[in-house]
Parts: C-alpha cells; structure tokens; sequence
C-alpha cells in the first residue's frame, strides 16, 4: 500500500482559513489501512476543524465525504454534483489522490491533508515500512525477495558496503542492512551461491530518473 | 453503599473503554460537552487485555487535538479504577467536576449562541 501520515491540523487550518466552506474527502484504499486518511480520519478531522472555526467566530461549513478511490475517474466522478458548493477540498487522499482531484475539478483549489511516504507494509499496528521504490525493473528474484533498492541505503546491487555492522546499516543503528537481510534470507533458501553471481549494471531508465514514468496496455485499452 | 456523586455527569456505558473511539470524544465535545472522562479498569486488569491502553492512547489523542483547536486538552481525561471501588469511582467524579468547573463551560457553547444571536 502507499503510506502517508497525516498533516498536522494546524498547517491545514492554515491552507483552508479564507474560506467559507470546504469538504474533507476521504479515500476507502491505502490511506485508510494505514490511518491516515480514511472515513474515520476524515471525521475527526472535520470535527476539529468546525470546533476550531466555530470557536474562532467563523461560520463556516466544513463537510464529510470518504470515496472507493481517488485514483480513478469513475470514483471521482461522484462528487460532480456536489464539489461546487464548497470554496475547496482538502484530500485526505495520499498525493496520487489529491493530484488526481485537482485535475478533475480544475476550478477548484484542492489542498493535500497528509504527507505521502512511501509502497510499504504494516509490520504491526502503528508501524509501517518500506518494501518497494518502484523501479520498474524488479529484481527480487534473484535477492531472495528482498529489495536493495528499497532496503539498502545506497541502492547498491552487489553488496554489502563496508557500513554494513552486525547487521544493520551505517545510516541508522536501528535500520537493517538491506544485504544481511538478502544474505541471510539466500542462506536459508540454500541458494547462497546465487549471492557470488555480480548483479550486472541496472538499466534506470525505468526508475524515476527516466522522468514520469507511464504503463500502456493495449490489450485492455478501451 | 449510598454514595453521592455529582448529578452534572452523564453516565454513557460501554462494553468496555477499549470500544470508545477518538470520534466519540470528539463528537461529544463538538456537541457542547464541557468535559469527558473515560473510566476504565484498573490496567493489566482489562478482559480484553488492552481496551484500557487503547481508551487512554485515544484520550490522549483527544486531548492534543482539543488543545490544538482552542478548546483544552485538559477537558479529556482517563480514569482507571477497579469497578468495586465504589468511593474511588465518586472522589474521581468529583474531582472531574472541579476540573471541569475551573476550566469554565465548553467555549462553542457561547460561539454558538452567539453566531444564533
Ligand atoms: S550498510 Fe547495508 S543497507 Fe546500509 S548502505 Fe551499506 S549495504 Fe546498504
């Protein structure tokens, strides 16, 4: 999933204070597995909000609306009807989402409700780490199904560097060296010698670094 | 056992803190409560195991957020007691009360009759 946090609701308050009245639009997908921006985010969003302007003197109207997805037209179409009562949107959405709004509904100002972080999982309740960076090229196939790109500090393809100390990373003495992990991982599989194979140069034209990146299927184009 | 306790408080039963959600405090203090507190069993004593640690995480949440929007934070409390503590359970209704009499009424009451006015 994509893990976001949410914005703290001071920096919000400062995004949407000129206005008269504003909907908080939720998305049911990632964002909601990781707390951040789900129907139950958005409610106590909008009620901290209406308890902050009411408090202030302002009337102002602040609404709720959680959608499927805000990554696809036919969710966001729902709220053609409704979107023009309001001066703006704040999407609880992750950047995806808010994006993908404000190219929808051009006239009006969208304003993102968490910080994007990264394709990560829930370890455990509360705690979410990164798995994948997207590169277009996986190679987990041959690291034993761990990823160097999104586990290893330096991205490094054959490794690990010489920071690598009793198993976790240079950086950080709390984060795991992305390469013991692989090693220990191609040890127990018993396919260590898959380790002394050099991974050859990674073509990164399917990272970031080729610009936006765009998948075409024609197969099911419509 | 015929003990008092203040007739202000409004008792709301739940099957256990564990159930009472950061929305719910929310809602409440959005409706014009001046004051919740949320009572649970003493901790380490929870049926569930948790529920009291999951209330309290929430309190506290309700609590910074309620400092954030200008209604205090200190209008939210967890309260963890045995339920056959019955004296405890009136000194902390009680003790809630001069709190809550202190902090003075829920400021978006007088918002309100004033933006009705
Ligand atoms: S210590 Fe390990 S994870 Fe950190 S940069 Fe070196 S190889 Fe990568």
């Amino acid at each position: 999933m994509i893990v976001a946090e949410k914005k703290p609701i001071q920096e919000i308050i400062e995004e949407i204070k000129t206005h008269d009245s504003v909907l908080i639009l939720g998305c049911n997908e990632c964002v909601t597995v990781c707390e951040a921006g789900g129907k139950k985010e958005v409610g106590v969003l909008a009620s901290a909000l209406r308890m902050y302007f009411l408090n202030k003197g302002r009337d102002m109207r602040i609404d709720e609306h959680t959608l499927e997805r805000q990554c696809d037209h036919e969710y966001l179409d729902e709220i053609r009807e409704m979107i023009d009562q309001y001066d703006g949107v704040v999407s609880l959405a992750c950047g995806v989402g808010v994006q993908f709004t404000a190219e929808k509904y051009t006239q009006k100002p969208i304003y993102p409700g968490v910080n994007t972080f990264f394709m990560g999982v829930t370890e455990s309740r509360g705690v979410w780490t990164e798995r994948c960076q997207g590169c277009g090229q996986c190679i987990l196939a041959s690291t034993g199904g761990i990823c160097p790109v999104s586990r290893c500090a330096k991205r490094i393809l054959n490794g690990p560097c010489g920071g690598s100390t009793t198993g976790n990373c240079e950086i950080n003495k709390d984060v795991a060296c992305g390469w013991q992990l692989i090693i220990d991982r191609l040890k127990a599989l018993g396919r260590l010698d898959e380790y002394e194979e050099l991974a050859p140069i990674k073509d990164w034209s399917t990272d970031r670094a080729g610009g936006p990146r765009k998948v075409v299927r024609e197969d099911v184009q419509s | 056992m015929r003990l008092e306790y203040p007739t202000s408080i409004k008792i709301i039963r739940v099957p256990c803190t564990g159930k009472v959600d950061l929305l719910h405090l929310m809602r409440a203090f959005e409706m014009g409560a001046d004051g919740v507190y949320v009572v649970g069993c003493l901790e380490g004593d929870c049926h569930y195991n948790s529920g009291n640690f999951r209330a309290r995480k929430r309190v506290e949440q309700a609590s910074r957020i309620l400092d954030t929007v200008g209604i205090g934070g200190d209008r939210v409390q967890m309260v963890n007691l045995s339920s056959s503590d019955g004296p405890l359970f009136a000194r902390k209704a009680a003790e809630m009360v001069n709190r809550i009499l202190e902090a003075g009424p829920n400021p978006l009451k007088s918002a309100k009759s004033e933006e009705a006015a």
